[in-house]
């Protein structure tokens, strides 16, 4: 196999696949409708991205006939094929999808137009015609859609035609324009802190989004930083691959060093805008570890997680605030910490104990319920003794760290308590991961019968996952409790669990990295269950695109969105190939 | 003494009755074969000599002492492993954190490399594909890497699955010579097989299970000459 890998091309590349182009024109048109349907371009238009020329509510909309075209043209090029020419043909295909895309517009605002649906979909409505018709006239308005829709395809289907330099130079400026106008709040708020307003107040909007010179600005530099520091990156990574092994982990524990002092220091630079919103990533960054140990590492699929984030929350609030209804001894966060902890653990040996027996879907369904029953009973009257039912506990203190105390009100500490929980749970994460439990617990992942017969104690060792995960989930619970000052069941509703999931699916189950950059995203951009994001004004569409980003992973990235080190340098071409060869005969092999 | 005992076992699963006063007992450094036809049982002998299933009366007997009710990790730290029918490796896992996990419950570090080495030397395939993900080898590759992961844990006596299960015609010969390489190394082997013809003519001795009940017991000789066995089991083709 490895020998025919380098031959020139033995077979030729498929031509140019029009029905794979027809079927992306069908999937844009419905995009497209079912975008404007859902009320996005209506809802988003007020916050611009580069202003005046482009509202987030448009950009929902014009990603679609460049993204599709771009997907419809790409191709896998297999081991002994030679590349096909890209030509304009691949321009006409872009085109063809950007205006099937456009037509689906073109399509909806006829209907629009002619009748009225707005009793079923309430966005069917004269401002969503007025939108799409750029507030001219509707004629006019599908026109341009039509040049706009197919220009947009051309330029999609123009990235397979240009040089790859020349591509990524293109999706450097636009990703770059696109996030630099996302973190508005963050960098305005960073760079205050350099007293480098002069910076913000140029590229920014005060009411969000880029200005136009701004933007131009921001391309710039995206092509310009590279090409000034590329080289010598590039330089230091070759001196750094040359050194030998122990050498080069020194350089790796530095940098990891250096990059946690950063962070550290980090929130005396950032405001209190940029600080909350870091802080609330952070919680869900120490959800999403505890989780992922839970079902990246030991495949148990547990929709329930929240119960623990919410006994966290909980027992720390009674243990703390003077105004516990019950028992109130007002502990110190601290020592509390370790009664929380005991807790949490305890609770999870009480959940994962029936839990643990059942496998698959069964497991799903349990532990969902579970999730909801400890909500139900912190609402309950019977315990409202305790926990004061709907009314919640309130009251509760800061953390006291005898240089001042960690609350709400002053986001800064609270950033810094979650970073510092946060470095423990990945240094626990890590450690695990590579333990010997943390290898049990992938062979029960894999295989929980042959787990057993290599002498896994799958019992004892799926128990310490739920106990694992609770704990790291009570961390977040207690940080949450204090920062917040007061909690209600209403915080712990099932729909945290399941945000937390996409969090652990989206990064990469199992993936440490990609856990933390897939809360980091996730959360920070779009927000949290009641955490608003960057952008705040998504709002009512968070979920629509938390489920259709969960949706497009599993479809095309179930690995996730940073590719495991160890996985990806297991998976070369070859063995994709091998993959695709042997999964007919695998899957024959065995019907588990 | 034997290494490995059945003593009167019956096995259900729920209320069916799998395993009839099953008694069978494996020696020191034998190659034992457990032959029969689909759902005859077999694999359910497997699994109660493991302890992956707990018999409902009788007595599993590992060293002289009753392990019936010891748990599986009991029994694979005191040298008994099985390579899983259909192989069953950790798919997306390395070839490498495979053959480790064969080794779990082993802490003698030196023991562990020596053992690794002596894989590769057994199969050098596996060593130049230690990094791939499991589930991509090849099915003669894979059957390397699950007897390979067994060999891990320093057995002393294997339990192997249908080993000719799912290979070529041309791996069977291999996988039949490699099981023989194995057992001359002092390893007690007792092999699960519908390939009545080859089992036999590696094996020592034999039992014959139907429906779960043992109806042979003798050497492999005799079990080859039996008429009924070639009547009902060997027939044209050797299997069943
Ligand atoms: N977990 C289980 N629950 C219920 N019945 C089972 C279970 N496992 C096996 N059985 C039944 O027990 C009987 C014996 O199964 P066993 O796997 O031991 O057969 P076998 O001899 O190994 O067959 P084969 O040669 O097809 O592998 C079969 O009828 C099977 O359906
Ligand atoms: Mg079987």
């Amino acid at each position: 196999m490895t020998a025919t890998a380098n031959d020139a091309s033995t077979f030729e590349a498929p031509g140019l696949d029009w029905r794979r182009q027809i079927r992306f024109s069908a999937i844009g048109a419905l995009s497209c409708a079912f975008i404007a349907l859902a009320g996005m371009p209506v809802g988003l238009d007020r916050r611009s991205i580069v202003y005046p020329v482009l509202s987030l509510g448009y950009l929902s909309l014009f990603w679609v006939p460049f993204v599709l075209a771009s997907l419809a043209g790409s191709q896998v090029v297999l081991e002994g094929m030679g590349e096909r020419e890209r030509d304009t043909r691949d321009l006409a295909a872009g085109a063809l999808v950007g205006l099937g895309s456009a037509l689906g517009l073109v399509g909806l605002m006829i209907l629009v137009k002619n009748f009225n649906l707005r009793d079923p979909l309430v966005n069917w409505s004269p401002q969503l015609l007025e939108l799409l018709s750029f507030n001219r006239s509707t004629t006019l308005g599908m026109l341009l859609w039509v040049v706009l829709g197919t220009t947009l395809g051309l330029l999609g289907g123009a990235m397979h035609v240009v040089p790859a330099m020349v591509r990524a130079k293109i999706l450097t400026v636009v990703l770059s324009v696109l996030i630099v106008s996302v973190l508005q709040t963050f960098l305005t708020d960073l760079l205050e802190g350099f007293r480098l307003e002069v910076f913000t107040d140029f590229i920014y909007y005060k009411r969000g989004g880029l200005e136009i010179l701004g933007a131009l600005l921001v391309a710039v530099l995206a092509i310009a930083i590279p090409l000034l520091v590329a080289g010598r990156i590039k330089g230091l990574r070759a001196r750094v691959q040359k050194m030998p092994p122990d050498e080069r982990s020194r350089v790796n524990l530095v940098l990891l060093g250096v990059g946690a002092a950063l962070l550290l220091v980090l929130p005396f630079f950032l405001g209190k805008i940029a600080n909350e919103l870091l802080a609330n990533v952070g919680l869900f960054v120490l959800l999403a570890l505890g989780l992922n140990i839970v079902v990246g590492l030991a495949g148990i699929l547990d929709l329930g997680y929240v119960a623990f984030f919410a006994v966290g929350g909980y027992t720390t609030a009674v243990l703390t605030s003077p105004n516990s209804p019950g028992f109130s001894p007002e502990l110190p966060w601290p020592v509390a910490l370790i009664v929380v902890v005991v807790l949490t653990g305890l609770v999870g040996l009480f959940i994962g104990a029936p839990v643990i027996r059942m496998r698959g879907d069964y497991l799903a369904i349990v532990t969902l319920g579970f999730g909801e029953i400890i909500r139900l009973l912190f609402l309950s009257d019977w315990l409202s003794g305790w926990f004061g039912g709907a009314q919640g506990i309130t009251n509760i203190p800061g953390v006291d760290v005898g240089i001042g105390t960690v609350k709400g009100t002053d986001p800064r500490s609270v950033f810094l308590l979650v970073l510092v929980f946060c470095g423990i749970a990945i240094y626990v994460s890590w450690r695990l991961e590579h333990s010997r439990l943390g290898r049990a617990w992938m062979a029960i992942r894999e295989d929980e019968d042959v787990a057993e017969a290599m002498g896994v104690n799958t019992t004892s060792t799926k128990l310490m996952a739920f106990v694992v995960g609770a704990v790291l989930a009570s961390f977040s619970g207690a940080i949450f409790s204090a920062k917040v000052g007061s909690i209600f069941p209403t915080s712990f509703i099932m729909l945290v669990s399941i945000i937390i999931l996409v969090v652990v699916i989206v990064g990469g189950m199992g993936n440490i990295a990609g856990v933390i950059v897939g809360a980091v995203v996730l959360i920070g951009v779009l927000g949290g269950p009641k955490q608003p994001g960057l952008l705040q004004e998504l709002g009512q569409f968070k979920l629509l695109i938390y489920g259709a980003l969960l949706v497009w992973m599993m479809l095309k990235r179930p690995e996730g969105l940073v590719p495991n080190v160890r996985r990806s340098r297991e998976l070369h071409q070859e063995e994709f190939l091998q993959d695709a060869w042997l999964k007919g005969e695998i899957d024959e092999e065995d019907p588990s | 003494m034997p290494l490995l005992e059945l003593r009167g076992i019956n096995t259900h699963y729920g209320a069916v009755h799998i395993l009839k006063d099953v008694d069978l007992a494996i020696f020191p450094g034998e190659l034992v074969c457990l032959l029969g036809g689909n759902a005859s049982g077999k694999s359910t002998t497997l699994k109660t000599l493991l302890g992956m299933v707990t018999p409902t009366t009788g007595d599993v007997v590992l060293d002289g002492e009753i392990v019936t009710h010891h748990s599986t990790s009991y029994r694979v730290e005191r040298g008994v492993t099985m390579v899983p029918e259909n192989r069953r490796l950790f798919k997306r896992l390395s070839v490498k954190e495979n053959l480790e996990l064969g080794a779990y419950l082993r802490t003698d570090r030196d023991g562990i490399a020596n053992d690794l080495e002596r894989v590769f030397e057994m199969f050098p395939r596996v060593k130049e594909r230690l990094n791939q993900k499991s589930g991509t080898l090849s099915g003669g590759e894979q059957q390397m890497v699950a007897v390979g992961r067994a060999l891990m844990s320093d057995p002393r006596v294997l339990l192997m699955d249908e080993p000719s299960m799912g290979l070529a015609p041309a791996l069977v010969q291999t996988n039949f010579e490699l099981i023989q390489q194995i057992h001359e190394e002092g390893v007690a082997i007792f092999i699960v097989e519908q390939n009545a013809n080859m089992a036999l003519s590696i094996a020592d001795r034999g039992w014959v299970l139907q429906t779960g009940k043992v109806v042979l017991d003798d050497s492999a000789e005799a079990l080859l000459a039996n008429p009924e066995l070639r009547a009902s089991y060997l027939g044209e083709s050797g299997s069943v």
